[in-house]
Order: structure tokens, then sequence, then C-alpha cells
């Protein structure tokens, strides 16, 4: 399990988070949401021990992150949105560069994720498309198998096909002691894949909760009319999407863009609906 | 005027894996593919299909082998055609009365489909 406490973390001049709890439990893939600059990155950072608390804690199981113990460290990855990459490595000779940290990791796995997503591991990262790195470096991610997989804007450059991959690999993944922290704004590559998720808006977190508490709390009413009571209304083909408080209305299908701009629009009715 | 539900994702994919059972395609006492599966087919959360099979548990269409997996009920065709019969009194049939009404039909105009 991750815990963060009363945590608190500014670079010089700015303050990005002020105060806040934030737990992640084990063997969920967790979706963490935001606007761009409101911290998602420097979150994951501080999870993985790369940037140091300014005050509170973070910890994973017994481990406190910043501490950097190797136990802790051969057990957490965090792929960034960008990695500078020497020209002539290949991503077979990057795994095999970073293998001997990871004891779980597996050859085996790195090849039969290339498979799926298409990629060739004994080709240079400089012969390959955008998008070609990034999916070679998912599947470098993946195979070292490590409990905590922390990916950073993941679906960014994909193409159309390659996302669909993404998702199928990902929820292939899942399961056991596995947790994987997804953060993106690109939620529509990631819809129906994440459970729980998180939303960060400037130093807080507005939301924690699965999918099922989400669906309970709140009802996404397809095609309608405007309603004056929804938290969130946003015209689409036949009619309007409206985010409603859920009234006893029963399930809905959840949607992510509609979830999130409620959300940012009316904190503290949802903080009260949700605690 | 038009209220539109949209199911949650884990009952769109218990509809769909009722419509397999249906169709022969999953025959009774066969074993169901697994969670596992069925969410990478879909590219979906594996405990958003751990619900779906929850549902379909819940619902008796489908069994618990303990150890070996999920299984397809042997009355499983039955108990789907008799939540789809519930499913359509209670929603379809009374929005499809509603929209008759707002469009001035009555019963004597749909008679000829009968």
């Amino acid at each position: 399990m991750i815990d963060i406490k009363n945590f608190s973390f500014s670079y010089t001049k700015t303050q990005v988070f002020d105060n806040i709890n934030l737990q992640f439990q084990k063997g969920a893939i967790y979706g963490l949401l935001g606007e761009n600059g409101v911290g998602k990155t420097t979150l994951l950072k501080v999870i993985s021990g790369l940037l140091k608390p300014t005050a509170g804690s973070c910890t994973v199981d017994e481990w406190v992150s910043f501490d950097r113990q190797p136990k802790f460290l051969q057990n957490i990855f965090l792929l960034p949105d960008e990695v500078p990459l020497p020209d002539s490595t290949t991503p077979e000779r990057f795994f095999s560069d970073l293998a001997p940290f990871y004891p779980k990791q597996s050859v085996e796995m790195l090849q039969h994720l290339a498979g799926e997503l298409n990629v060739d591991i004994n080709r240079k990262f400089k012969e390959m498309s955008f998008g070609q790195q990034k999916k070679s470096l998912l599947a470098c991610a993946l195979a070292l198998n490590t409990e905590y997989l922390l990916l950073d804007e993941p679906t960014n450059g994909l193409d159309i096909p390659s996302k669909a991959d993404f998702r199928r690999i990902l929820s292939e993944r899942v399961g056991g002691d596995q947790t994987i922290i997804i953060s993106t704004h690109q939620v529509k590559d990631v819809e129906n894949l994440i459970d729980p998720i998180i939303i960060i808006s400037q130093n807080q977190v507005l939301l924690n909760a699965s999918v099922e508490k989400i669906t309970e709390k709140l009802y996404f009413e397809y095609g309608g009319q405007q309603r004056p009571e929804a938290l969130y209304s946003e015209m689409m083909p036949g009619g309007f999407l409206n985010v409603l408080v859920n009234d006893g209305m029963g399930e809905s299908q959840i949607n992510i863009e509609g979830l999130f701009n409620a959300v940012l629009r009316n904190q503290s009715t949802v903080k009260k609906l949700f605690d | 005027m038009d209220f539109k539900k949209q199911k949650p994702i884990y009952q769109q994919i218990a509809d769909s894996l009722c419509e397999r059972i249906v169709c022969g395609e999953l025959p009774a006492e066969e074993r169901m593919p697994s969670v596992r599966d069925v969410a990478v087919q879909l590219g979906v959360n594996p405990n958003t299909v751990m619900r779906t099979f929850e549902y379909l548990q819940q619902a008796e269409i489908i069994y618990n082998k303990r150890g070996v997996g999920y299984f397809v009920s042997a009355d499983a065709a039955d108990r789907i055609l008799a939540l789809h019969r519930k499913e359509f009194m209670e929603e379809d049939l009374p929005a499809f009365v509603q929209k008759m009404k707002l469009l001035g039909l009555s019963f004597d105009d749909i008679r000829k489909y009968e």
C-alpha cells in the first residue's frame, strides 16, 4: 500500500500540494487525473523516491520512499513521459541494463509484450517513431515486473490501434499484488481500465473513489434535456450528458470527462457526497 | 422528456455474455471463459469483469465450482429470458408507452403489428 500522509510539496516558489492525504491499495489500476501542471508528475516522483516531501510523509509498504532503500527500489518503477535515450541503444539493451536491479524481471515477458505491441526490441531507438519508442519502453517497464508500476502519460503519442493494445496488455497484467498508477489527461484512452479514479487539482485531492462508489453517488444521464440541478451538463449528439447526484436512480455508465468536470466545478458538494 | 439510461459497463458485459449463452455459444454446464480472458479481450479492468461474474452468479445464470472456475447453469437460458422479460416490462415498455403518448398514438394504431 502507498500511504501519503499530511503531505505538502513546494518547488522554490510554487506550492504544489498542501497537506494532502492519499492512499493507494494493492492490486488495482489507479487513474491519476488532473489538469496540466497540477502536480501529477510531482506526485509520481515523490512516490518513487525521486523527490522529498516538504512536509509529511510518503511510505510504500514499510518503506519510506525518499530513503530509497534497494529493497524498495527493486520493487517500483516509474516510466516518465519522456525518457532520454542514447541513440544507439535498442530496447533489448535498455532492458538488460536495467534487469539486474529488478529481481522479478522476465525477458520472456518482454518478448511476449513486444509481440503483442508489435515492436522490434532489437531495433535501435533512433530508428523508431515516437509511438514505437513509447511502446518499447512500456514493454520494458511491464517486463521489469515490479510490484508498483507508475506510468506517466503512457498513451501520449500512441496511434489508435496501439491504444487498444495498451489497454489489453494492462488488463492482462492486473491481478494479484501489482499496483499500477496511470497519470493522464487523455481519459478516453483509459476509460474502463482505471479503477479507482483519483482527481487532483491545485494543492488538493478532490476525489479518490472506485468506479462502483462513483456510480453509487453520481448518476450519468445520456442524451436527455439539460437539467438545471445537474452538477455538470454538456451537449452531446442526441441531447445532453447530465452528471447528477444519484438519488436512488440506480447505476449508470460512468463518463470520465463528465466526472472530471463535475468534480472540478463542485468541489465542496463532491467532498460531502464522498466523505 | 426522453430519459435515456446507459447501463454500467459491468452490466453491458453481462448482457453480451448472456447473449452468448442464449445463442448456444456458451452451452449449459460448460465452463465460462475466465475473468482474465474476458477482461483482456475487451481491454477493461479485470475487477469490472469480476463484478459481472458476481452479478451473473447472483442471478444464478452461472455458478462457481471452487478452484475450477465458473460454469453456465443448467437453466441459464430460461433465467436470462425471465430477466429480459422483467426488464422489458419494467423499463422498455413504460418508455415505449410514454413515447406513444407523446406522439399521440393509441394502442389501436399499433394493433396491426400484433
